[in-house]
């Protein structure tokens, strides 16, 4: 008999958000993976969150790109990379190196960013690369050098579970970082930790939260400056450190004149907040996007670590202010050097004698002398013809940048477009002249760096797509084709990590943090091997905290205060009187290229919506269900709208992750205009002034299909479902037929199934082949209202005219939304446990259903069903 | 001492009297029983049945003669009664005089025979009565042609009967679809289907010109010219109130015996039920309506208040495989709006037709198992827009629980 061994499992990382989650991929033997969380890694010790738990469902070769492209005609690798070759090396020699540009991601590897910040500012010698961490970190990056020095994420992750007060401020941690939210949840559950949300919106995470502070859109600054002034008020400077900050007066006059009616806050608010925090030693704020994503991100962020500097209350055991990123490598790619304006191992490009260095390291002639184009000024500049060759890697910015039509259009129009990426069709690679098949997540070797600093291998499990081939490789490749082949030569992703370590080395020396040289004799087999640490790893210094000791990497060693003087977001206008606030859904990332992919991701929040004030609602007559039509110069987006106290009045939210993949109309980056912090270049994403109106749709549709929809109307939104797909529907005008209309959305010649209310404006379709559900339609004059995820899960399965009816019958019960997905448990049934069962934790849900019990990311949606449920009388 | 209640007439609507007579006062009435035919009350609705071969007659016999014994009834079965002296109040028949103190009749309805050349050849039969019945077994119909000219309820039933028999059998209809009064064109046509699939021929808009033959039944020739074979031709395009004795007596008679809501007709002491009467200008050919004449009529005898109003009426075909309902008004019109579910492949329809949020008529196919439901909404005018919109996915899909389905009409 022959055993086949159960293969090992393979250490690898997460390839979603910044908190860089240790996971174990076991390769199942048939293409796909099953997936744990790996008990010994620092970041989680274990534990996945539900986008992580899916990634099993995302390695299938659905939608991948496999192979080269030119003008949409497969090629092979050779054709396609002398040709990116001989386009780049052609447009640098008529126009100069400024005139092409890359823009790259904080989801590459470290070595691929790497060797592409190489190539670029080291061989073509332009500063123009820059990444969709600009989006995303820029501000936090700024603000640490202003403030550090370097850009150094002071603390570790056990500083929230060590800290007596831990203050989230701008970040939806329970959705967006769960499993550092999980940590913290335990904390607190273990050491009574005091936990504040400084956030406009009443998110998830306030599920944890002893005081919640809706304080006004963008006056973050403000309220750090009142903490700053309260600090100085109370005594609580703390002397001995002083001697290692500067600029103490100058942040302290700017705190003291303050205006406190700015924070949108009550004074009872305040003072409980300004108690929580002057009173805890232990104190860590944690910031994200709410900050960084600001036309004053960078001032907010030196307005947060001014108050640790003040206090001294940084580098030590659960203190520090506490950057979490949201990409898996955005670190890493800061690390190498990722941004404009960086050179490599955190060295400055402005600075002669780091560029000589780096430039004597490389052995290159070239070097770029200045800082590049930063993202939205990239896209300018292809817009404007400057920049004639654009290369794109791993990223969808026709989607995610801000002014994305105008974005698309520039890039449309740019003469040459290169985009490497694993998947075939995205609203970028729509674009592209060269499509260059990448690996992706699960195929890929090298390392990432978390929000701690810890880095960790990310290691192959299984064969690559097709033709695809690693990022490095595929940039290297066209830097040998250029001319540089003893730059470009590696023949491994451990030697380009040892070229970095050896690099940052030399930055070392030259006074960087970012110090990683005993790993630059590293080999192949100690690279396999390599476990995740925190950096640096040098002869002075390996992992810990930063600046607890008064050390900073300033010109003068010390720590630096700001002044700062809040800037409001501009008021919004009489046309445009909403502030539009952006963000992330629990179970999506990004641009759902590969949540996308995963049915149980797809069915918490399947559709792009818009979160209303009732007030608001009421105002512009919408209701939970409908659709608006959220516009601004820039574009226009049409969202279904829940009305919910949630959001405050005046300031709606919509999530970021839809395409014109997923929801053409559902795509947030085309209505956000390209206003950017002047220090940082980060756009302002979560502020832009909006209108809002009703969408008038002479029908609303849903259908379920076992084959992929391309629909034809004014609104749809798509999502996977095992075994197919669900899309929501409306369009302004009906279709002349609608029989034809749905045989052809739902790909069936079969004779469907039909129930009509003409009245009602009601038609339903189903169309079944050999008995079995291949696709349903059901349109109506309102918004549809069946239960999704029954007439979901019939795709496949032998039906009958009761489909039709899109709920189960009394034989069957309904089991609601989905709250639960990684037990797959619907709202309504949880709700009947509590009932019937007489539940009163959150806990006892978990043991009676087990909802809850895997990431625990639904943890709140539990809560408020909880305390939703009538007790039975 | 008792009184004297004649009852001419043994249908199904004086046999039930007589039971809600019995069961509220069994001792006021001494009853007499005339009934043409040689027997006395049986489910006519179970004809269909017999004619199959799928019952007996014995089987479908709903009062024997140990029940009139018990109550005293006189039975007068096979002896028709030829006059009534309203002045002496007494009924004459073969069989001498018999007074009454009240007189029922009941005397039901006879088949329409169509006026055309042939209709009185040996062959030619109608579908009324266990007599007209054996009548067709008696033909020997495996192998026969046979041309059923009527396609309405008790023509299909006829036709279904013979087919199973072995008769190749033709449907000839005048409309254009198959029993247009209890359903749309479109459950028409899935019952023309299933029909043609058992070997049945249905010809719509088919106006019969002539039944052919030398002696006897052979062929029935249409307008068309079509001409179609016809060892036996069962008549089944309709009914007339069989009002001859009421006429003669100098009763009241429209097109029915003319009677009040108490079920009294012209004359105080002579009343009327059944196919035979004419309530405000409506005339009852189905079982439900006739039962609650019969209801009405026990009240009055006993000198109780009681007021007839008709009520909607639903159909079943009784033909095995043929699932179908139909109740109420479903003709288009001002403010009438539709909900239908269909399943092209399985031969499923179901139509609801709506008068604001009210159900008026009902038309189902293929599948009738929430025909009840359906229909006790409609008869109660229940207010249906809060469930709407999976109305017509029956009880199972309603948030709460239904209530229990009145009970079913059915064709008489």
């Amino acid at each position: 008999m022959n055993m086949q061994p159960t293969p090992p499992a393979i250490r690898t990382t997460c390839p979603y958000c910044g908190v860089g989650c240790g996971v174990l991929a076991t390769p199942d033997g048939a293409g796909g993976l099953s997936i744990k969380g790996d008990p010994d890694h620092p970041a989680n010790a274990g534990r996945l969150c539900v986008k992580g738990s899916a990634l099993g469902e995302t390695v299938s070769l659905q939608g991948r790109l496999l192979a080269p492209r030119i003008h949409g005609r497969e090629t092979g690798w050779d054709e396609a990379l002398d040709l990116v070759a001989a386009r780049f090396t052609e447009t640098i020699a008529k126009h100069g190196p400024d005139s092409v540009a890359f823009y790259v991601s904080g989801q590459l590897l470290t070595e691929d960013y790497y060797v592409a910040n190489k190539l670029m500012k080291g061989f073509i010698g332009s500063g123009n690369i820059d990444t969709n961490s600009r989006l995303c970190m820029a501000s936090s990056v700024a603000g640490h050098r202003r403030g550090f020095g370097t850009d150094t994420v002071p603390g570790l992750y056990e500083d929230l579970e060590l800290a007596d007060t831990v203050v989230l401020v701008g970040s939806n941690l329970a959705w967006c970082h769960p499993v550092l939210y999980q940590r913290l949840a335990a904390a607190r559950a273990a050491r009574g930790t005091k936990v504040v949300v400084i956030d406009p919106r009443r998110t998830a995470t306030c599920d944890i939260a002893d005081l919640h502070l809706a304080l006004a859109p963008g006056a973050d600054a403000v309220l750090f400056n009142l903490l700053l002034a309260e600090i100085d008020r109370r005594g609580l400077i703390d002397q001995a450190f002083s001697a290692h900050v500067e600029g103490m007066a100058g942040a302290l006059a700017a705190a003291h004149a303050t205006d406190p009616d700015a924070s949108g806050l009550s004074p009872g608010d305040l003072s409980g907040f300004l108690d929580l925090w002057t009173g805890s030693e232990k104190v860590v704020t944690v910031y994200s996007q709410g900050i960084n994503q600001s036309d004053s991100g960078t001032d907010k962020v030196n307005a947060i670590i001014n108050c640790h500097l003040a206090t001294g209350r940084i580098g030590r055991a659960g203190m520090g202010p506490f950057s979490v990123t949201g990409q898996p490598n955005a670190m890493g790619g800061r690390e190498v050097g990722g941004l404009a304006n960086m050179l490599a191992c955190h060295l400055e490009i402005e600075n002669p004698a780091h560029r000589k260095a780096v430039q004597t390291f490389w052995n290159t002639p070239r070097m770029a002398g200045a800082p590049g184009l930063k993202a939205v000024d990239i896209f300018r500049a292809v817009e404007e013809g400057r920049i004639k060759a654009l290369w794109i890697m791993c990223t969808n910015p026709a989607v995610s940048m801000p002014e994305a039509d105008r974005v698309a259009r520039a890039i449309a129009g740019c003469d040459f477009v290169v985009v490497s990426d694993m998947m075939e069709k995205t609203d970028t690679t729509r674009l592209a002249h060269v499509l260059l098949p990448a690996t992706g997540w699960g195929e890929k070797d090298g390392t990432v760096t978390n929000s701690e600093r810890c880095i960790s291998r990310q290691r192959r499990s299984l064969p690559a797509a097709g033709q695809a081939r690693d990022d490095w490789r595929i940039i290297a490749e066209i830097g040998c084709r250029m001319g540089w082949p003893q730059a470009f030569g590696w023949a491994h992703a451990a030697e380009v990590f040892a070229e970095h370590a050896a690099l940052s080395g030399v930055a070392g020396a030259l006074g960087s943090d970012f110090d990683i040289s005993d790993l630059a004799a590293i080999d192949v087999a100690a690279y396999d091997d390599l476990e995740p640490f925190h950096w640096p790893r040098s002869a002075t210094k390996k992992g810990g905290r930063f600046f607890g000791d008064g050390r900073f990497t300033t010109p003068s060693g010390k720590g630096r205060m700001l002044p700062i003087i809040p800037r409001a977001p501009a008021p919004v206008e009489e046309a445009f009187p909403f502030r539009l606030n952006t963000g992330r859904v629990r179970d999506h990332w990004h641009t759902m290229t590969r949540t996308g992919l995963a049915p149980r991701l797809g069915q918490h929040l399947a559709e792009p919506y818009l979160d209303l004030h009732p007030a608001d609602a009421g105002r512009l007559h919408l209701q939970t269900g409908a659709l608006a039509e959220v516009s601004t110069p820039h574009g226009r987006a049409v969202l279904r709208v829940t009305v919910t106290d949630s959001v405050g009045q005046g300031e709606p939210f919509a999530p970021i992750h839809w395409t014109g993949e997923t929801a053409p109309t559902g795509r947030i980056g085309a209505i956000i205009p390209a206003v950017t912090d002047p220090v940082s270049g980060q756009p302002a994403l979560k502020s832009a002034a909006v209108a809002i109106r009703p969408f008038r749709a002479a029908w609303y549709g849903f259908a379920v299909s076992a084959r992929k929809m391309r629909p034809d109307c004014d609104y749809w939104a798509e999502a996977a479902l095992e075994g197919g797909f669900q899309i929501e529907l409306a369009g302004r005008h009906h279709p002349d037929d609608w029989g034809r209309a749905a045989a052809r959305l739902l790909g069936s010649q079969a004779e469907p199934l039909t129930m009509r209310d003409d009245r009602r404006g009601v038609l339903r379709l189903a169309f079944l082949e050999g008995g079995r559900l291949v696709g349903a339609l059901f349109i109506s004059a309102d918004p549809v209202a069946v239960s999704r995820r029954y007439v979901a899960a019939a795709v496949g399965s032998d039906c009958g005219l009761d489909i039709l009816a899109g709920q189960p019958g009394a034989d069957r019960e309904d089991e609601g939304a989905l709250v639960c997905a990684c037990f797959g448990i619907g709202a309504k049934t949880i709700l009947r446990s509590i009932q019937t069962q007489k539940l009163v934790s959150v806990e006892g849900i978990g043991r009676a259903l087990r909802a809850g019990t895997n990431c625990g990311s639904c943890k709140p949606e539990l809560a408020h069903l909880l305390a939703s449920a009538e007790p039975e009388p | 001492m008792k009184r004297k209640l004649v009852v001419i007439g043994a249908g199904m609507a004086s046999g039930r009297m007589l039971e809600h007579l019995f069961n509220a006062a069994p001792d006021q009435w001494e009853v007499t029983l005339f009934n043409a035919e040689p027997r006395g009350n049986y489910n006519r609705l179970m004809l269909s049945p017999v004619l199959s071969g799928e019952k007996t007659y014995a089987q479908i016999v709903t009062h024997d003669e140990g029940w009139y014994a018990a109550r005293g009834v006189t039975c007068r079965f096979g002896e028709s009664v030829t006059q009534v002296d309203r002045s002496a109040r007494i009924v004459r028949s073969a069989g001498g005089d018999t007074p009454y103190d009240a007189l029922v009749m009941a005397t039901g309805s006879a088949p329409f025979i169509i006026p055309v050349v042939g209709k009185e050849l040996p062959g030619v039969v109608t579908y009324r009565d266990l007599e007209d019945t054996e009548a067709m077994i008696a033909a020997g119909l495996a192998g026969k042609s046979a041309v059923v000219i009527g396609g309405g309820l008790l023509g299909l039933e006829a036709a279904a009967g013979m087919a199973a028999r072995g008769a190749s059998v033709t449907v000839i209809h005048l409309m254009g679809h198959l029993m247009e009064r209890q359903l749309d064109p479109a459950a028409g046509a899935l019952l023309q289907q299933d029909l043609e699939r058992r070997g049945i021929t249905v010809h719509c808009k088919g106006a019969t010109k002539a039944i052919l033959g030398d002696g006897k039944a052979e062929a029935v020739l249409l307008e068309d010219g079509t001409v179609y074979p016809a060892d036996l031709v069962c008549m089944a395009v309709g009914i007339r109130p069989e009002t001859r004795l009421a006429n003669d007596a100098g009763l009241e008679v429209a097109r029915g015996i003319v009677v009040n809501d108490a079920m009294r007709t012209s004359d105080p002491h002579i009343f009327a039920l059944g196919e035979c009467v004419e309530h405000r200008d409506q005339l009852f050919g189905l079982v439900a309506p006739l039962y609650l004449q019969a209801e009405v009529l026990a009240q009055t005898l006993l000198n109780k208040p009681a007021t007839f109003r008709p009520v909607q009426t639903a159909t079943r075909l009784k033909v095995t495989g043929c699932e179908l309902f139909g109740a109420g008004d479903f003709a288009p019109g001002e403010g009438r709006e539709d909900i239908v579910l269909r399943d092209p492949q399985g031969g499923i329809y179901k139509r609801l037709v709506l008068q604001g949020d009210r159900i008026i008529g009902i038309v189902m196919y293929g599948d009738t198992a929430d025909g009840g439901w359906f229909y006790d909404l409609l008869q109660r005018e229940a207010n249906i827009g809060a469930m709407r919109d999976a109305l017509i996915f029956g009880p199972a899909f309603q948030p709460k629980a239904a209530p229990e389905p009145a009970q079913l009409a059915e064709a008489c």
